[in-house]
């Protein structure tokens, strides 16, 4: 029995040197490091493992409730509703409810310019946006400024094509709508890529 | 006149002078008699203003103090404000002590104002590529567990030069740092069940602008969140009452406010947001779009402008943070860039979080430059503004995040260098 206690004890001894050691071997540097690191991470997610199925809280949707409510519009014109509109019918409502934001023909002041091509230098549809099917969901949600919302799908077909056209990106003529709107091809496209920055030290 | 009288008489007096023994007359009298104006708030709050009648000469531990109130106030002597902008208002970085922000100095920024939401009548939906579409109250989402995050959020267009006198909060106050209580996105998800075929998610928010913005699928199941609490309380509503998207590390305008709607999708929707606006100049004339991260960044908040300094032992302090993880090291120069030495960090360091930085200096008087660089932990270090420069072959626009270099005068001024 003694002896099985000091063998333990030789044990125990031996391995709070082996530790006392490998803390002195380490350099100040790794020990900084280390304690930097600050021991156990605190955790970013919470334990799930013993979370039910579901918790049935909440309620099921239907599509009625859905839909007035489901106004995205994806690039490929998911999305876009019945409707059309030309350069020609926008003028009108363009002059009535966005002239006095963005100027007489789209040059801007008080706010963001809309119209204007390579050599102008602020962002503009025709210098920057790179999907047409973007100004159609952006009017309809958030323009005109002080009145969110409240242009019908026909009025924003007739936006659309008038600023596509300000910009000599389509003909005047041209008749917006769900098939056509998508297939506009926007001068700045080739330029965006997708962002390649990664952990580690590279700056980009 | 009469009217004015009349409403100080009727003011309510909080139950806890009660224990005063006196009666509610006399009372009033002795609280008029002390300086103290009890203010009767719409909404029943009540407030107390000590009038800065009081001298500062007079000995406050021989006068009845404030008795206890409905909120809490700052001292009349300390006043930190937002520096707010026609779009946004910036957090004063330099008044703050530790990395929580006060809710109320959190930096704000919008696209269409703040609205103002009854939670009552605001519902989460949740449709798209999903098995079941769902809609949760904020009650039915303080149901689910709850999961609690220190973390900052920094809009990704938080870089200001082009004077000398500009204040750390002039310079990148977009940035704060709040602990925030939700629930996991993707307990949600599992709730509503997420098809496979769904590889992003359009989240949009219940403002005036509906503001929109396209996020992947796996950031929902890496460490997103739903959140309606802020440093223990409500979210504010400039934050995103009643409930908003917490998307740690990630550009600020990412994390929809006033959230009422997620879309699961197969592709990015490109919205307004994420192709004419958030988006940036790189090399070779190419436009950076989904550039989520927030790159590791660090500022010395003092000395900073407009600090005047005396010569002695001065702690440089400052925060830094990175998108990526912990900040590892954060590293002080006091020559200009030539020798750079390891900052104190404050413990805990939290992954995506502001994290203090504190460096012990003795100034002998001379003039010269101070600077700090983060280094985050998968090996980043913030460059200078010519290494950033010369990386992107662009000036300045969203994620750009120098070193800030202070020039110490030999009058002890500070003032901004820029572009260095």
């Amino acid at each position: 029995m003694q002896d099985l206690m000091t063998v333990r004890n030789k044990i125990y001894g031996a391995i709070v040197l082996l530790f006392a050691t490998s803390w002195a071997c380490q350099t100040s540097t790794e020990r900084l490091q280390q304690e930097r690191k600050g021991g156990a991470d605190v955790p970013i997610r919470p334990r799930e493992e013993h979370y039910p199925k579901n918790f049935a809280f909440g309620r099921v949707i239907t599509e009625n409730e859905i839909a007035p409510l489901a106004i995205n519009i994806a690039p490929d014109g998911t999305g876009l509703p019945a409707g059309k509109g030309t350069a020609k019918d926008g003028v009108l409502i363009y002059h009535q409810k966005c002239a006095s934001c963005h100027g007489k023909a789209g040059e801007g002041r008080p706010y963001d310019r809309l119209v204007g091509d390579r050599n102008v230098k602020e962002k503009t549809i025709g210098n920057y946006w790179p999907y047409a099917t973007t100004l159609f969901d952006y009017i309809r949600r958030a323009m005109p400024y002080n009145e969110p919302g409240s242009l019908t799908n026909m009025e924003v077909y007739q936006l659309t094509a008038y600023l596509l056209a300000a910009n000599s990106l389509i003909a005047d003529t041209l008749q917006i709508n769900a098939t056509t709107l998508p297939k506009v091809r926007m001068p700045n496209q080739y330029k965006f890529v997708r962002d390649d920055r990664q952990d580690g030290p590279v700056i980009r | 006149m009469k009217e004015n009288k009349k409403k100080a008489v009727d003011t309510t007096v909080p139950a806890s002078l009660a224990h005063l023994k006196m009666d509610r007359r006399k009372m009033l009298k002795g609280v008029a008699a002390l300086g103290l104006v009890l203010v009767q708030e719409p909404l029943d709050a009540v407030t107390q203003k000590a009038e800065s009648i009081h001298p500062l000469a007079v000995d406050p531990s021989k006068v009845l103090g404030v008795p206890p109130g409905t909120l809490g106030t700052r001292s009349v002597f300390e006043k930190p404000a937002k520096l707010p902008s026609f779009t946004s208002a910036r957090t004063p970085l330099q008044d703050l002590y530790g990395t929580i922000t006060p809710a109320d100095l959190h930096f704000e920024r919008d696209h269409a104002g703040v609205p103002r939401i009854d939670p009552t009548k605001h519902e989460l939906f949740f449709h798209g590529l999903v098995e079941k579409p769902m809609a949760f109250t904020l009650q039915d989402l303080k149901r689910f567990p709850s999961f609690t995050r220190t973390c900052f959020i920094e809009c990704s267009g938080n870089f200001r030069t082009g004077k000398t006198t500009l204040t750390p909060q002039e310079i990148c106050g977009l940035t704060s740092q709040s602990e925030w209580t939700g629930v996991m996105l993707s307990t949600l998800f599992r709730e509503i069940g997420v098809k496979n075929k769904a590889t992003w998610f359009v989240a949009e928010g219940g403002d005036a602008a509906l503001m929109t913005r396209s996020i992947p699928v796996e950031k929902a199941f890496d460490d997103a969140m739903v959140v309606y609490a802020q440093n223990g309380e409500a979210i504010r509503p400039e934050q995103g009452y009643p409930m908003r998207l917490l998307l740690p590390g990630w550009e600020g305008n990412t994390q929809i406010k006033w959230l009422r709607r997620i879309e699961l999708t197969d592709q990015p929707y490109m919205t307004r947001e994420e192709t004419s606006k958030y988006t940036e100049n790189v090399a070779e004339g190419k436009i950076r779009q989904f550039s989520f991260v927030m790159d590791a960044r660090s500022i010395i908040t003092f000395p900073s402008y407009p600090s005047q300094l005396a010569k002695g032992w001065i702690e440089i302090r400052g925060i830094a943070w990175s998108g990526r993880g912990k900040i590892q090291n954060v590293e002080v120069s006091v020559d200009e860039g030539k020798s750079w030495q390891d900052a104190m960090l404050q413990e805990p360091v939290l992954s995506k979080a502001h994290t203090t930085f504190r460096y012990l200096w003795h100034w002998n008087g001379k003039p010269t430059l101070i600077m700090s660089r983060a280094i985050d932990e998968t090996g980043y270090r913030q460059p200078s503004y010519r290494e950033l420069v010369a990386a992107r072959e662009s000036r300045g626009g969203y994620h750009f995040n120098p070193i800030t270099v202070w020039e110490v005068k030999g009058n002890g001024e500070v003032f901004l260098v820029n572009d260095r």
